[in-house]
């Protein structure tokens, strides 16, 4: 009953204010009324007030839509007033100046569903086609596209004629020749001269619309729809191919980030170490750590948490990888099966602590914003984590080969692999180097924990769905040889993508592991098995 | 290296992990009625059942704090199967045989509840069962207190072929490749074709547990999406690989404007891992939100938030259904008199009990209850905004009726019939009933 009463004070006031009065009288809709309705409208009122809105075509109207769109429209519970709350700042939704809702403030959003979702956004096409800002420009024209309306036509004539983007024209163009091909009252030439618009204009979304449009058109258009479809069909199935294989490299990247760890631990010193995993999964939590860390102290570097998270995710688990080698492993030199179950062991260890520390749940690392959202490369359509993944895994790899091949350290963690004893009699510490090299595949581990939060769950059980993979990964591309390594993981990656489509994915994996088993009786030593005495040992 | 050594090292291994200890408390005092709580304190599914567990413990403690039941304490005795199911069933035996409790809360996943139906049938004592599920089942000693098909999956598609749902006509059916998403997509399956959409307008997709590259089958969704007619995806994905489906689904663009998401297996405590924001306007389908606004619902999430000791921590549908099966059970004890599983057996049917929503739950003669059915959307804080619920409580179905081999099919638990599949064309029981 207050709110009630104080609501209706709020909107006397309100049209007591000479700006929106100018404004209410224009359009012939109480404006400001309306938008205070909004407030405590059922899902249903709120339709009926956006149509209302729209019609008014009052440019005022924009950002009340927008704001209750992205779910940015407020009421407070206690003035009943609506206003627009983005971050701390509060807003009035028409006039734009600043709010003081005093210290009893109790806003509660105003809520929308996908339905009306689409209505506000083909609400604003119509209000934001002429804006200055072209990627305004072109969301709007895109809004067109998915709902065409005749009465729109004059619009979009008027908004073509003024554009001076191109890309944002051509858009316009396939929208306006959507209205043309599914109005009733279009001559059949216009609607022939439609077509090729659209398959130029709309992109991706051609195939949906004159899918669309093919039912109801006139017979005489529908041969030319049909075979613009079926060259739109055609191009789609090419660049398919294409998108698997890409799918198949970035499946294979994340496999050559997990097992390239291992290629170190196991490949070139010969530990079977079941623990592998676990050191992904305190990468990753490393990150979420960081990430904790500086969303709360500074937040300005938020976009930049996943970079400052690689060198520290590094020196943890490298540490702790150090650690393990010199309490644990280095007792358990030449015993493989003494060391599978020691850090097999270990393995459910650092699981259960890291359960018992930071609960059984996922925990959320946030997507820096050049990770988010996906690009259109030609016809492939790439997901920007997926591509900095793959560059990632690249990085890492070739930084490792040159750690191998061009530095001290590691030409003496090949010679002391090689020759254990010949080494320690050249002078080398030989259980340095052991502890330094277990470090150098754990902190690597690590790195691939950052990644993978970027695209799994972050959970203690995050390193278990990786060990299998890692393994099989190593032992197929042929164990001690990186090169074989980067090679088997692609492959599997770019296979196990083209069985997908056919088998699904549930078949795909076990014929991919028959195929392995296969592979592994004709060649046990691997892709690239090493040559040599150093192997016979 | 020798390979056959790291082999069978590897077997060993894999055997040594499958025997774990129970975290039995050791008192055992004379005067106390034992509750068993069987789920998953390690594995895969244990990001889901560590909080029923939880649950269970904070539901124990405020019955205690009330002065138990027949007067005596309430004794949790907390068992971890470590998402082994074949463990599930012996850990079962042991609460029942040799830990003596009267009632079991527990089990998440349909492979869980089936193997250990036949030690609860054998050893005749009760389990309370709290997740959605397939239906398909009735058993004497199990109380199905989730979600059946018809109280979940089939009002959800419903509301999607609605007009405010966005009037949908194709179809993916993605789910985990295991029993509960293949029966329901069979019963969804067939619903479909019935209300007259062509075969070719459905696209059913199977994934393994834990499935973490999704980019080939979100691809394909939005291919399947773009020929003209509005589609809606149906997911039946289980546990974590729901995360990187989502995730997948943003980054590729797909919004739920334009292909919407309803999901079965996705609730507050799976979404609390995880920014929303790009999911907003998802749907999931369950009987419980958390952002339900009544007074029990607030009073329900103020006390385990105290219990638990964290004002962050989410409430969900199955949690709800522990604590309807629990006050159901309590109430069946009391009116019995007894803890003996014939007594409560037979005086738990028709007993009712709020649930948190505003309705009451009532236990059904096929052993299932009536319930809600809500339609949220997911909304940027990880919670749901309801954007449809049925008007009245629906009653859970034990046999689906849109199946020609289940749809003749009734459970009834009280007498004459006392049939967990009576079939009402031939008037006959048929049998063991799984």
């Amino acid at each position: 009953m207050l709110t009630q009463i104080l609501r209706l004070a709020l909107l006397t006031l309100s049209l007591l204010l000479p700006t929106q009065m100018v404004r209410a009288q224009d359009a012939a809709v109480d404006i400001p009324a309306q938008v205070t309705a909004l407030g405590e409208a059922s899902l249903r009122e709120l339709g009926t007030i956006i149509t209302t809105l729209a019609s008014t075509g009052d440019p005022a109207v924009v950002p009340v839509l927008t704001a209750l769109g992205e779910g940015n429209l407020y009421l407070d519970e206690t003035s009943g007033a609506v206003v627009i709350q983005r971050g701390s700042a509060i807003t009035d939704p028409l006039t734009g100046e600043a709010v003081d809702l005093g210290a009893d403030a109790d806003l509660s959003r105003i809520r929308v569903n996908n339905g009306l979702r689409r209505d506000i956004s083909a609400a604003l096409s119509g209000m934001t086609l002429m804006s200055d800002n072209p990627s305004t420009r072109l969301s709007a024209a895109r809004g067109f596209l998915s709902k065409p309306d005749a009465a729109n036509l004059p619009l979009l004539d008027e908004a073509i004629a003024a554009e001076t983007e191109a890309n944002v024209r051509s858009v316009m163009q396939a929208a306006r020749a959507v209205t043309i091909l599914t109005s009733e009252d279009a001559s059949i030439e216009d609607k022939l001269a439609a077509v090729p618009q659209i398959v130029s204009g709309a992109g991706r979304n051609a195939i949906t619309i004159l899918t669309g449009a093919l039912a109801s058109a006139p017979d005489e258009v529908k041969p030319t729809i049909q075979s613009a479809i079926s060259g739109l069909e055609q191009g789609r199935a090419v660049w398919g191919a294409l998108q698997n294989v890409w799918f198949g490299v970035s499946l294979g990247s994340v496999l050559l980030l997990a097992a390239i760890g291992l290629a170190i631990t196991f490949g070139v010193m010969g530990i079977i170490n079941m623990a592998h995993g676990e050191m992904v999964m305190l990468g990753a939590y490393t990150t979420f750590l960081v990430q904790l860390v500086i969303r709360q102290n500074f937040p300005g570097l938020l976009d930049y948490s996943l970079l400052i998270a690689l060198p520290v995710a590094f020196l943890v688990t490298g540490a702790i990888g150090v650690g393990i080698e010199r309490g644990i492993i280095r007792w358990l030199y030449g015993r493989p099966l003494e060391t599978l179950l020691a850090t097999w062991g270990l393995s459910l260890i650092l699981q259960q602590t890291v359960r018992s520390i930071f609960g059984p749940t996922n925990q959320m690392v946030i997507a820096p914003t050049w990770m988010s959202g996906s690009t259109d490369f030609f016809g492939l359509a790439i997901t920007y984590n997926r591509f900095w993944i793959v560059i990632f895994a690249l990085i890492v790899f070739f930084m490792l080969l040159l750690i191998l091949n061009r530095t001290p350290l590691g030409l003496q963690m090949r010679a002391v692999t090689q020759n254990r004893r010949m080494a320690s009699a050249m002078g080398i510490r030989t259980p340095f180097v052991d502890a330094m090299t277990f470090g150098l595949g754990s902190g690597i581990a690590g790195l691939a924990g950052v990644a993978l939060t970027q695209i799994d769950n972050i959970s203690p059980n995050l390193g278990q769905n990786y060990i299998i993979d890692s393994f099989m990964v190593v032992v197929f591309g042929g164990v001690g040889n990186l090169w074989g390594t980067f090679v088997g993981a692609l492959t599997l990656g770019v296979a196990n993508k083209f069985l997908e489509p056919y088998a699904g994915a549930v078949l795909g994996k076990i014929l991919i592991l028959v195929l392995i088993i296969l592979f592994i009786q004709r060649r046990p030593r691997g892709l690239f098995a090493l040559k040599g005495r150093a192997i016979e040992q | 290296m020798n390979f056959s050594r790291a082999k069978s090292a590897l077997l060993a291994a894999a055997l040594a992990g499958s025997v774990s200890l129970p975290m039995a408390p050791a008192m055992a005092q004379e005067d106390t009625i034992k509750v068993g709580i069987l789920h998953s304190l390690s594995g895969t599914m244990a990001i889901s059942e560590t909080t029923l567990k939880d649950t269970m413990l904070f539901l124990i403690e405020q019955q205690n704090a009330k002065g138990g039941v027949l007067g005596k304490k309430l004794e949790p005795v907390v068992v971890d199967i470590a998402s082994d199911w074949p463990l599930a069933a012996e850990l079962a035996r042991q609460l029942i045989e040799v830990d003596d409790v009267d009632v079991v809360f527990g089990c998440w996943t349909s492979v869980c509840r089936k193997s250990v139906l036949p030690v609860f049938e054998e050893l005749n004592s009760l389990l309370f069962y709290p997740v959605q599920y397939e239906g398909e089942e009735s058993q004497r000693n199990v109380f199905y207190t989730g979600a059946s098909p018809n109280q979940q999956a089939i009002p959800a598609v419903d509301y999607l072929m609605s007009e405010d749902g966005g009037s949908v006509e194709r179809w993916v059916l993605a789910g985990t490749d295991y029993v509960y998403p293949q029966t329901t997509n069979k019963i969804l399956e067939q619903y479909l074709l019935d209300k007259g959409v062509a075969p070719e307008d459905i696209m059913i997709n199977y994934t393994p547990f834990g499935h973490s590259d999704w980019q080939t089958i979100v691809s394909d969704i939005k291919t399947f999406g773009s020929e003209g007619k509005k589609t809606a995806v149906v997911s039946t994905i289980n546990g974590d690989a729901n995360v990187p489906f989502y995730r997948e689904l943003g980054n590729q663009g797909i919004k739920a404007e334009d292909i919407p998401v309803v999901a079965f297996s996705v609730g507050e405590e799976e979404l609390s891992g995880f920014d929303t924001t790009p999911l907003v306007g998802h749907l999931a389908a369950w009987n419980y939100f958390m952002s339900v606004d009544t007074p029990e619902n607030e009073a329900f999430i103020a006390d385990w938030q105290k219990f638990i000791g964290s004002d962050t921590r989410v409430t969900n549908d199955p949690m709800e259904a522990h604590m309807i099966g629990f006050n159901l059970w309590v109430k069946a004890v009391e009116a019995a008199g007894s803890t003996e599983a014939d007594a409560v057996i037979d005086s738990i049917v028709g007993l009712e009990t709020p649930n948190l929503t505003g309705g009451t739950a009532k236990m059904l003669p096929n052993h299932h209850i009536t319930k809600p059915v809500l339609i949220g959307e997911i909304q940027d804080d990880g919670q749901f905004f309801v954007v449809w619920e049925t008007e009245d409580l629906v009653p859970g179905d034990a046999w689906s009726d849109y199946l020609p081999e289940s749809k003749m099919l009734e459970a009834d638990w009280t007498a004459p019939i006392n049939c967990g599949n009576y079939n009402t064309e031939t008037k006959t029981c048929g049998g063991s009933a799984q």
